[in-house]
């Protein structure tokens, strides 16, 4: 038999070297991937009205957790350990990795407050059993029995799907690994752990549930296609260098006579995939219906964190591989930065709905971003790198508010229901206008703290044109953000507009830290940018 | 004190009407104790500039009361103050102007959800924005006064204003917002462009000014052009105005006097300070431009003041009518153009000031901004009509009045460099006479008539009173000024008159600051060499 006698010739296989892994160095990655294995423990073997509370403390837990290791590592970082590179070369805990983890974990606790608050919306923002069609009787059942049986639920009804938290926990350690993966095939997996759970968290909102689950299927539609795309541009660079991990496709780029076809297609492809998920224009289109039916609280989780990973992902795409092909594909760059630029600012000047206009708001700021992530110097990594940290918290902030602003339908997300706020809520408003002119990049603000350090890079690094294109842009996007202030301080309130509720501690807590963030990083920067300064790409 | 290290003087002027604005922001439900805790800071902050008057020394340090600290060395930006001549005369010009308009906007009824706390504490903000403005020697630290500037007279615009207030207010932003925007590219050009000279950047003004010199002439031009946008809006030069006479009109008495008395200034300020230093070879090659500018706005606003129907947008026209002769004064590059530009903006902000709020006061009685629902108020109110001729011709530069000596000097300097551009001005002088005294003659002089008038009194439609009849019947409907209105013009009659008869106490805390800035330009004096 021709098989055995093939077995039987197979040398003995070779003893398999396991990869030396540096446990301190990853240990915040663990750390939340492996609370968030805990967390669906908890989600089968927790009885209801104890579950909520135990997976909020197991969250919360865990990101500080997280982040304590990360200050540990830092610490030593900073004491003269270098770039650790790590599991057999797939993984880099860099200068940037450590500012982008810290970034990603101070975000998703801030969102995990969010998502965790059950006062703002009675229950919480999410359904109490998604797995129920909406509007069916079973669906308004469920509804009557926790409006009458208090949030907690009960041993038969929850009050709120909790399997959000687990999912949270999944995407942002998908979301740490991607921003720490040094090959194409660890990046795509990463991919697909914080885009999944992302897919499902869209779809699991208490109010306008097919709004949510529509959202939820354009989501996974659209982002399956953005990841063909990746995994594609990843064969073809595969074809290319042999290699898909970036220091190989990097020197395989400089200098041969392999086809430059492969290595162009794939990088075009692998970067669409990349800028989807960054929401950059022009392949934003799932953004304004995703950030509309989503959750509020998911909706703040994706524009922050999301937008955290892509760009780092596409920072180091861009550095580590293809930094010494930039002459060939910044052009082409330039033009998707002012495409996403004016697509995001005269798009969101026609919005009607707040949570759109942030989101075409996203779209335009994804462009400022990439203003700075194609100067390729150290000045731009930490430039984009703290507009990301800026604009997180900014951003996350805003969508908190959105969430108190509420009629009878729910969230009162229609611009004209925002007339005349400041009257009703002056702190509110107070606090919406200060997070729009920090979105707008008004000096004090973190919003301009990040846009000069984005724009100076910018300059320094011989892109005058595209920056004054991105500061008239700016002035353009700032009309719309303008437009809410005038509507909550100019004018008068319709009689039966919506009241703003008293926020509960959660939430709170989560709004407090974004706008103190943003106040901070507007008037003392310097902790942060040099902290993002801290150390560059290790190749 | 010594003036080189005064700088807790310059930080207490920032920070004190700061303290005050947070203080009044919590009287929410207090008015009578927000106005007055205000006004306190408010003559605070003047006393603070007295202080610091009498400290500056006129002829030392180019710049004085310095301060500077690290404050974002990522950026290169540090907290830095100090002021020289021209910055001090504008500090002390707000440091006068806003307890004025507090004083003037004391019997204001605001409307419903609008707070005294509210009014005041945005125009205490304003101040400290603005003082911060002047006061800052780092050129990234100007740049965000400059912007933060916009917040706080964006919401007094737009909560405090007339019925297009929102319009007007969001005009205001825009433009103000647009040009600032185009400045930051030029203020990262030039950082940039100093790290190509000194191998590290530099915001520092004074070590910008010492290597301007090196920086090639095609990008002093572009980084001109990038200031030029910001303060040609601010200022505003034509065609660029046309959100003043807007933002003008919707604004609140008091934001309105200090947004031209004060605000506007910043854009020449900034010609004086920034373009002019930092660009020298740039600004002598685009002076034509700006001289066009200048003379363009003189003529084309004045004649646009005449044909105004109200009367603050009058006001607003007439202004930018003044900034082109502050221009003109600013580009001829000779010591009395520009010390007469510099005393322009002082007498201006006075003059115009006074007019604006004797404009309120009216407006205040009649409910109407239109010329033509007034008419022989001066038989009704004496005092109102005396005070509004004096501050009319002053705003006409009679002599006598402050504006005279500053209107002169600009053309007197302009002439030997500039003669075309100077005689063409000229003519903005005989305009001047005719918008001002074509409106008080209709809204003054003559029997009582107009909407506004007789609706106060009572009149029917159509009907005109006679002089002594509507004065006898019904005086108290349309009451002359009252005590608190006459405490509050007569400092600005005092100084109009003061510094028509004497200017020289200002003029020589600017003239060295005006030489300096001529130095640094690369000029010498066209009239000293004549003279040669």
């Amino acid at each position: 038999m021709l098989g055995a006698a093939v077995l039987a010739q197979a040398p003995p296989a070779p003893s398999v070297q396991l990869p030396a892994i540096d446990y301190p160095a990853i240990a915040p990655m663990l750390i939340v991937l492996g609370a968030a294995c805990l967390s669906v423990l908890v989600e089968a073997f927790v009885a209801h009205p104890g579950r909520w509370a135990a997976q909020v403390g197991l969250t919360l837990a865990t990101l500080l957790a997280a982040g304590a290791a990360l200050g540990a590592h830092l610490y030593s970082f900073t004491g003269g350990v270098r770039d650790a590179v790590t599991l057999a070369a797939t993984v880099v805990v860099d200068g940037p990795t450590l500012f982008l983890w810290g970034t990603l974990l101070a975000l998703g606790l801030a969102a995990a407050l969010l998502i965790a608050d059950r006062t703002v919306e009675p229950g919480g923002s999410f359904t109490a059993d998604a797995a129920v069609r909406a509007g069916t009787a079973a669906d308004r059942e469920i509804n009557r029995a926790v409006r009458s049986q208090g949030y907690a639920g009960t041993a038969t009804v929850s009050g709120m799907q909790t399997e959000v938290f687990p999912l949270l926990l999944f995407s942002l350690g998908g979301m740490m690994a991607f921003v720490a993966a040094n090959d194409l095939l660890t990046m795509f997996i990463a991919l697909e752990v914080l885009s999944l759970p992302l897919y499902l968290m869209c779809g699991l909102a208490r109010r306008r549930r097919l709004l949510s689950q529509e959202a939820a299927v354009k989501y996974f539609l659209l982002g399956a296609f953005a990841s063909a795309f990746f995994l594609y541009g990843v064969a073809l660079l595969y074809g290319y260098a042999g290699s898909v991990k970036l220091s190989e496709i990097a020197e395989a780029s400089g200098g041969s006579d392999r086809s430059d076809t492969l290595l162009f297609a794939g990088l075009a492809l692998l970067v669409i995939g990349l800028l989807f998920k960054g929401s950059v224009g022009p392949f934003h289109a799932w953004t304004p219906d995703v950030y509309q039916g989503a959750p509020t609280p998911v909706t703040a989780f994706m524009a922050a964190c999301t937008k955290v990973a892509a760009f780092g992902g596409i920072l180091r795409v861009l550095t580590v591989a293809f930094g010494a092909t930039q002459w060939e594909w910044r052009g082409v760059l330039w033009g998707v930065a002012i495409a996403s630029m004016v697509i995001g600012a005269v798009l969101g000047l026609t919005q009607t709905d707040i949570k759109r206009m942030i989101a075409y708001s996203s779209v335009a700021h994804a462009g400022f971003l990439l203003v700075g992530a194609i100067a390729l110097t150290a000045a731009g990594l930490s430039g984009t790198m703290f507009y990301l940290l800026a604009y997180g918290f900014t951003t996350l902030a805003a969508f908190g508010v959105i969430t108190l602003v509420r009629d009878a339908g729910g969230e009162a997300s229609h611009l004209s229901q925002w007339a005349g706020l400041a009257k009703r809520s002056p702190l509110t408003a107070a606090v919406f206008a200060f997070l729009l002119f920090a979105l707008a990049g008004i000096p004090l603000t973190s919003g301009f703290t990040g846009k000069f350090a984005v724009f100076s890079a910018a300059i320094a690094d011989g892109m005058a044109p595209l920056v004054v294109i991105a500061l008239v842009v700016s002035a353009v996007a700032a009309f719309f953000y303008l437009r809410v202030v005038v509507l909550m301080y100019f004018s008068e309130p319709a009689p039966d507009g919506p009241t703003v509720s008293v926020p509960g501690p959660f939430t709170t807590a989560a709004i407090t830290l974004g706008v103190m963030v943003t106040l901070l990083l507007g008037v003392l920067p310097t902790f942060a940018l040099d902290w993002a300064a801290l150390g560059v790409f290790a190749s | 004190m010594n003036p080189s290290n005064g700088g807790a003087l310059l930080l207490a002027l920032l920070l004190a009407p700061l303290v005050g604005s947070a203080l009044v922001a919590t009287m929410r439900s207090a008015p009578g104790a927000a106005k007055t805790t205000a006004l306190v800071f408010a003559l605070g902050e003047l006393v603070l500039a007295a202080l610091a008057w009498s400290v500056y020394q006129p002829g030392g340090e180019r710049l004085q009361l310095r301060l500077s600290t690290e404050w974002i060395p990522a950026f290169g930006a540090r907290f830095a103050l100090g002021v020289d001549g021209i910055a001090l005369v504008m500090i002390a010009l707000t440091a006068l102007l806003v307890p004025i308009v507090m004083g003037a906007s004391w019997a204001e009824k605001l409307s419903e959800g609008r707070t005294a706390a509210g009014f005041y504490s945005l125009l205490l903000a304003l101040q400290a924005m603005m003082i911060g403005v002047f006061a800052a020697t780092d050129v990234f630290l100007f740049y965000l006064f400059f912007e933060v500037m916009l917040v706080p007279m964006y919401f007094l615009i737009g909560r405090f204003g007339g019925p297009r207030r929102q319009y007007a207010a969001v005009k205001f932003f825009l433009y103000s917002l647009l040009g600032g925007l185009v400045m930051l590219a030029s203020v990262i050009g030039v950082f940039v462009v100093s790290s190509g000279v000194l191998g590290r950047g530099s915001f520092e003004w004074a070590t910008l000014v010492r290597i301007a010199d090196s920086i090639p002439q095609q990008t002093q031009i572009w980084l001109f052009l990038g200031f030029f946008v910001a303060f040609a809006i601010k200022a505003p030069l034509v065609p660029l105005h046309t959100w003043l006479p807007d933002a003008g009109a919707e604004a609140p008495v008091g934001a309105g006097v200090l947004l031209v008395g004060v605000l506007d200034k910043v854009g020449i300020y900034g010609f004086l300070r920034y373009c002019l230093p930092l660009f020298p070879d740039a600004s002598r090659a685009l002076a034509p431009l700006v001289l066009t500018l200048a003379v363009a706005g003189i003529l084309y606003a004045a004649l646009l003041a005449v044909g105004q129907t109200d009367l603050k947008r009058f006001v607003a026209y007439t202004s930018v009518a003044h900034f082109g002769f502050i221009a003109l004064g600013v580009f001829a590059f000779s010591t009395q153009g520009m010390a007469g530009a510099v005393l322009y903006m002082v007498n201006h902000g006075i003059s115009t000031g006074m007019l604006f709020l004797v404009i309120g006061m009216l407006i205040a009685r009649g409910n109407s901004r239109l010329i033509a629902d007034y008419g022989g108020v001066a038989a009704l109110t004496p005092v109102l009509a005396g005070m509004m001729l004096l501050a009319g011709l002053s705003s006409l530069a009679l002599p006598g009045t402050n504006s005279f000596v500053s209107e002169f000097l600009v053309l007197i300097g302009s002439f030997p460099r500039e003669p075309a551009y100077t005689v063409l001005a000229t003519a903005g002088i005989i305009l001047a006479a005719l918008y001002v005294l074509w409106v008080y003659q209709r809204i003054m002089q003559g029997p009582v008539r107009g909407t506004a008038v007789l609706g106060a009194l009572g009149g029917g439609p159509g009907t005109m009173l006679a002089p002594e009849v509507a004065a006898n019947r019904r005086a108290h409907l349309f009451p002359d000024l009252s005590g608190r209105e006459i405490a509050v013009l007569a400092p600005l009659v005092v100084l109009i008159l003061l510094l028509g008869f004497y200017p020289q106490p200002v003029l020589d805390v600017i003239n060295p600051s005006v030489g300096a800035t001529l130095n640094e330009v690369g000029l010498s004096d066209p009239v000293l060499q004549g003279g040669n």
